[in-house]
Parts: structure tokens; C-alpha cells; sequence
């Protein structure tokens, strides 16, 4: 009799954590589709890339693009722009780090390294704050090359404040890291693909 | 509550409904009957307020829906269209808008209500502990909501806002991507947070429910923070209560209506009035009054990651209110030390908004930074050691006691 029960309660055990193992891995099945719904979708994803004609943009002017929903900075640097940012001993560096997706992992953030191909008058990147993603305002802040009364090169970020400099390079603020270098190559001369 | 319902349906009708369902006398019991202390002042009307306030913005929330497209190339347009062509479209929207600052000013009364009457102390904290969850729920709802006009604050807002989740260590950026459904705030954005807003409010009524369950187990604190003793010290809410929220209503929806036909854009930003641009930033952008303190917060510690920890921690802090308090005493009428340092937290809260809406410079980071350490110091250091060190004053006996002892002093200086 008393055996009886006790085989009855081992079946029952065994049912239960069965039918329950059953429905956890079922749920959690069904669970990752409506997760990764939410992930970039096949038409995000198949976002085409850009030219950009460089020949229009004289020296020290900058025009902003869209890429892939974001801005993109397209900037042709004056003389004095690159050599401040040369001067820069890397120490003084908060991110000492490139950031530029067309070099290799981890590359020190001098300033050949933000460019591509050495190309040093034109500087690209996103122009999404690595703090919390706003615009950075160009030509301003404590790092951009003062000539006059006008400043050029170096950004601001309105948002919260952080400054860069003539490189793209976080000196001052909240913002952990470099402005983030796209993936870019020079089609000629004058002209290049982003993405 | 406790004890049988004193519901006794008369007609053969309702017997048999009552014995199938008994919503009837869960509704007397609760609704009408509940017995509640007797000396609730009027900073005890904000929980009905805040009740009124959900169902107005739910009610002008779904007339809105009926004229509104979630797209970014229309949804500026749409809002422009309820504006200027659906018939009453503009009070509709300006009491949606100005009905999520009233609900916000409510539950920031409710809750300095709640800290200064010690109604978070046992055996409170889980009532207090669903308040704060409501909370955090209002805040996402109105933060998905003011995304929706798709202007310039919407959209920068939001950037920033689902940005303070790339701060977390090695997931955060695939985090914002699959918040955002691409690469920047977009279309896939506005959709979803157009579906959750829609969602959220329900939700937030079901919350509310447990909240008011919660509420009824252990029945209302009161300005003494004495418990209930007897019958003597209570009285049925209605229509005792009704009557006294009720016409704290009246009063309230007054002053939302002031601010609906006089000043509907006055604690908005102009800046919502121009259509979203991604790859302009406003030049100061800053959150909606309600979120100004904890975006101080943010701002006022230099390292992102910190920043937005210290942040979220000044809100979910308030969950571990009711262990951080060691007074076993509840209410700050008779606390002399907490009393004064009380409005000394209030006066930073409000300070700290003041700074979130400054545009940022290093003094006003230096202040930030201060008023953060305070903020933080009210709850981690001040709190449980004012409960140790304080002598409090001597309670009244009862609710009832306190009561009769008031109405003696105004009858003899009415004489
Ligand atoms: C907890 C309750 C709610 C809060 C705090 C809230 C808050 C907000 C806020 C702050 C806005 C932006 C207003 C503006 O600047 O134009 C908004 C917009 C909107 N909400 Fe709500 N809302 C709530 C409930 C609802 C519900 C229940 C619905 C629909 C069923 C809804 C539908 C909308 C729509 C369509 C808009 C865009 C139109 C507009 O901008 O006026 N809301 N909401
Ligand atoms: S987003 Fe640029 S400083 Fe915060």
C-alpha cells in the first residue's frame, strides 16, 4: 500500500518537471521572436552607402550628411587645424584610442590615425556625441585654433558640454571616446564611399 | 478590509447577482464604507486627484489616436492637423499636454505627502513600493508620449534618453540599437513608442488597483501617523471623503484649466513647434520640467557611466525608503530634527530641477554636483541617523485625542 503511494508520487515528480521543462524551453522559444523583433529590420539593415564629392567643400568648411539615419561630419581642414592637433602629445589624451574603423583594433588615436590613406586634410565622422548622441557644433569650444576673433575646427556639444578638438578627439566633458571614425574609402582623388 | 460586508442586497434581483458576483459589496466596502481616519488634511486628496487624472489622460489619449499618424514624414503634421482642423482638436491636445504636467505635479505632492507623514514605514512599504513603480511607469509613458508630436525636443529627447543605456558595459550599444530598431532614432522608434504609450496607461491602471488593494490592508496613514485605535478615530469615506476629495477636485481640474485656455505652451518648449531634424541639435535642449532634478543629476557627474548610474540610483533609492528611516516614529509633525531638514531635501529637489534647466557650465556643475551629494546624503546618511539621535515630541493617544484637542483650542478662541 504505502509502496504504492510512493511510486504514484515519484510518477507524479517526474510528470511534473517534465510538463515544466517542456513548457519553460517552449516559452522561452517563443520569447526570442518577440525580442528580436525589435532588432534593425532587413530594409534597416540594406541601407545603402554614400559618395560624397569632396571637390565642392573648400578649406575649413564642413558640411554634415546622413548616413544610416545618423550625421556624418565632411570636414576640410585648414593648416593650422591639423597642426594643432599633431601638437597633441597623447597623453593628454582622454581616449588614447583611434576609433577609426578603417584602421586596425586599438590604434592610438594620433592624427594620421583618424584619417584615411593619410589624407589628412579631410576629416570624417560621425557627428554623434559619444555621450548621449547629440550634434556637436563645429568651429567652437576650448579646442578649436582661434585666428582673429573667429574660432575654427573643434567641437562643442550643447547637450552636456563635451569639447573636441581639431582632430574629432574628446578633450573635455562627459563623453567617454573619440568621435567614431565611419568606414570610408577614397573612390579617387576627390571622392569617397561611406558604409 | 476587515470584518464582514455590511452590503445586504433587498431586492430578489440583486440576491441573486450577489451570490453569482459580489462586486456590489466589494464596492460598498470599499468605495463608500471604508473606514478611514478622521483628520486627513487636504494633502491626503492627491490620491483621488491622481486617479482623476489617469482617466483624462486615457479618455483624451484615445480621441487623439482617432486623428494621429505614427510616421515620422507625418506625425508632426497630424498633431499640426488636430491643431488647426479636428473640431476641439486643440483642447484636446493642450489638455493632454498640460493633464501629464498636472498628473506629475500631483504625484510629486502625493509623494512629499507620503515622506512627510512617514506613510512609507511599516506596515506601508509595500503600498509605498508600488508608488514608486508607478511612478517610474508614469515617467516612461510621458517620456514616450512627448515623443510622439515628432519635434525637434521629441526627437533629440528621446536620442539622448535611450542613449544613457549605451552606457552600460559591453552590451549598452547593441542595447540602444535594438531600442531604437536601427542606428539612430527613426521610424521603427516613433512605432514602437507609439504602441507602448497606447499600452502604458492600462498598465499603470492595474498597478493603480494594487496600489489601492495594498492600501486597503492596511488602511490609510494620517497626519498624526498614529494608528487607528478604534472606531472612534475614523469615519466612513463616504461621504465624509468623497465630499472633501471631491471638491479638492473641483479645485484642481480649476487650476488644469487655467492652464489649458491661458497658458497651454507654458511649461512646454517652443522648440516642439519645429518639426524633428536628425542632424540639427537644438542649440539647449533640455527634458520636460517634470525630469529636470534627475537630468541635473546626469549632468552634474562627469563620466557617462557614473552619470547615468547615479541617476537611475536617485530614483530607485525610494524603493528602500521605508528601511533607510530608522524613526520609529512616523509622522514629521513630531520630529523637530527631520522637520526642518524636510524642506531642507525639498529646497534641493527644486534647486536641482532649477539647475537641469540652466544650459551647462562648470559652476553650475560645481552646484549640481553639491546639490547631488545632498540629494544622496538625505537618504544614505541623514535619514537613518536622524531617526537614532532625535528626541521626537510626545504623540497623542489617539487620532480621536488629537482631533478634540485642536477643535478645543478653535472653540475657545472663536469665543
Ligand atoms: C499615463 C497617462 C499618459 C501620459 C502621462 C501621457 C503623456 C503624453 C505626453 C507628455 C504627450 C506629448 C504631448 C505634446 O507635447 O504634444 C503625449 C502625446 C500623445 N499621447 Fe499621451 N499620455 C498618457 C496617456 C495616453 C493614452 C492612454 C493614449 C492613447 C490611448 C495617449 C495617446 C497620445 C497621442 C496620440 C499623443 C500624440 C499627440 C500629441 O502630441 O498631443 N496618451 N502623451
Ligand atoms: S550628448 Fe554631447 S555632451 Fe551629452
Amino acid at each position: 500500500m504505502a509502496d504504492t503511494a510512493h511510486d504514484n508520487v515519484n510518477r507524479r515528480d517526474f510528470l511534473m518537471v517534465a510538463t515544466g521543462a517542456v513548457a519553460g524551453v517552449g516559452g522561452a522559444l517563443v520569447l526570442w521572436p518577440l525580442i528580436t523583433q525589435m532588432n534593425p529590420d532587413a530594409a534597416v539593415l540594406a541601407m545603402a552607402s554614400i559618395e560624397v564629392d569632396l571637390a565642392p567643400i573648400v578649406e575649413g568648411q564642413e558640411v554634415i550628411l546622413k548616413w544610416r539615419g545618423n550625421p556624418v561630419f565632411v570636414r576640410h581642414r585648414t593648416k593650422p587645424e591639423i597642426d594643432a592637433a599633431k601638437a597633441v602629445k597623447l597623453e593628454e589624451l582622454k581616449d588614447p584610442i583611434a576609433r577609426n574603423e578603417n584602421g586596425k583594433d586599438g590604434e592610438a588615436a594620433s592624427d594620421e590615425n583618424r584619417v584615411v590613406g593619410g589624407k589628412e586634410n579631410f576629416l570624417v565622422m560621425m557627428a554623434v556625441c559619444t555621450h548621449l548622441g547629440c550634434v556637436p557644433l563645429g568651429n567652437s569650444g576650448e579646442f578649436a585654433v582661434v585666428q582673429g576673433n573667429a574660432k575654427t575646427g573643434g567641437w562643442f556639444c550643447p547637450c552636456h558640454g563635451s569639447q573636441y578638438d581639431t582632430a574629432g578627439r574628446i578633450r573635455k566633458g562627459p563623453a567617454p571616446e573619440n568621435l567614431p571614425v565611419p568606414p570610408y574609402k577614397y573612390l579617387s582623388d576627390t571622392k569617397i564611399q561611406i558604409g | 478590509m476587515s470584518g464582514p460586508s455590511k452590503y445586504q442586497p433587498t431586492s430578489a434581483v440583486g440576491k441573486w447577482f450577489h451570490e453569482r458576483l459580489p462586486i456590489v459589496a466589494f464596492a460598498k466596502d470599499h468605495a463608500l464604507d471604508f473606514p478611514t481616519p478622521k483628520n486627513l488634511n487636504y494633502w491626503y486628496t492627491f490620491g483621488g486627484i491622481l486617479a482623476v487624472m489617469l482617466v483624462v489622460q486615457i479618455i483624451t489619449g484615445i480621441v487623439l489616436v482617432m486623428h494621429y499618424t505614427p510616421h515620422v514624414d507625418m506625425a508632426f503634421a497630424s498633431v499640426e492637423h488636430i491643431m488647426r482642423d479636428v473640431n476641439y482638436g486643440w483642447m484636446l491636445r493642450y489638455l493632454h499636454m498640460n493633464g501629464a504636467s498636472m498628473f506629475f505635479i500631483a504625484v510629486y505632492i502625493h509623494m512629499f505627502r507620503g515622506m512627510y507623514y512617514g506613510s512609507y514605514k511599516a506596515p506601508r512599504e509595500v503600498l509605498w513600493m508600488i508608488g514608486v513603480i508607478i511612478y517610474l511607469v508614469m515617467m516612461a509613458t510621458a517620456f514616450m508620449g512627448y515623443v510622439l508630436p515628432w519635434g525637434q525636443m521629441s526627437f533629440w529627447g528621446a536620442k539622448v534618453i535611450t542613449n544613457l543605456f549605451s552606457a552600460i558595459p559591453f552590451v549598452g550599444p547593441e542595447i540602444t540599437t535594438w531600442l531604437w530598431g536601427g542606428y539612430s532614432v527613426d521610424n521603427p522608434t516613433l512605432n514602437r513608442f507609439f504602441s507602448l504609450h497606447y499600452l502604458l496607461p492600462f498598465v499603470l491602471a492595474g498597478i493603480v488597483f494594487l496600489h489601492i488593494w495594498a492600501l486597503h490592508v492596511v488602511g490609510n496613514n494620517n497626519p498624526t501617523g498614529i494608528s487607528v485605535k478604534s472606531d472612534k478615530d475614523t469615519v466612513p469615506f463616504h461621504p465624509y471623503y468623497t465630499l472633501k476629495d471631491g471638491f479638492a477636485i473641483v479645485v484642481f481640474l480649476i487650476f488644469y484649466a487655467a492652464f489649458v485656455f491661458y497658458g497651454p505652451n507654458y511649461m512646454g518648449d517652443a522648440v516642439n513647434y519645429v518639426q524633428a531634424n536628425p542632424l540639427a541639435t537644438p542649440e539647449h535642449i533640455k527634458p520636460e520640467w517634470y525630469y529636470l532634478p534627475f537630468y541635473a543629476i546626469l549632468r552634474s557627474i562627469n563620466n557617462k557611466l557614473l552619470g547615468v548610474v547615479a541617476m537611475f540610483s536617485s530614483i530607485l533609492i525610494l524603493l528602500f525608503l521605508p528601511w533607510l528611516d530608522t524613526s520609529r516614529v512616523r509622522s514629521g509633525k513630531y520630529r523637530p530634527i527631520f522637520k526642518l531638514e524636510f524642506w531642507v531635501f525639498c529646497v534641493v529637489c527644486v534647486a536641482l530641477g532649477f539647475v537641469g534647466a540652466q544650459k551647462p557650465n562648470d559652476t553650475l556643475s560645481w552646484i549640481g554636483f553639491l546639490l547631488t551629494l545632498y540629494y544622496f546624503a538625505h537618504f544614505i546618511i541623514f535619514l537613518p541617523l536622524m531617526g537614532l539621535l532625535e528626541q521626537p515630541k510626545r504623540l497623542p493617544n489617539s487620532i480621536s485625542e488629537d482631533v478634540l484637542a485642536h477643535s478645543h483650542g478653535k472653540l475657545a478662541a472663536a469665543e
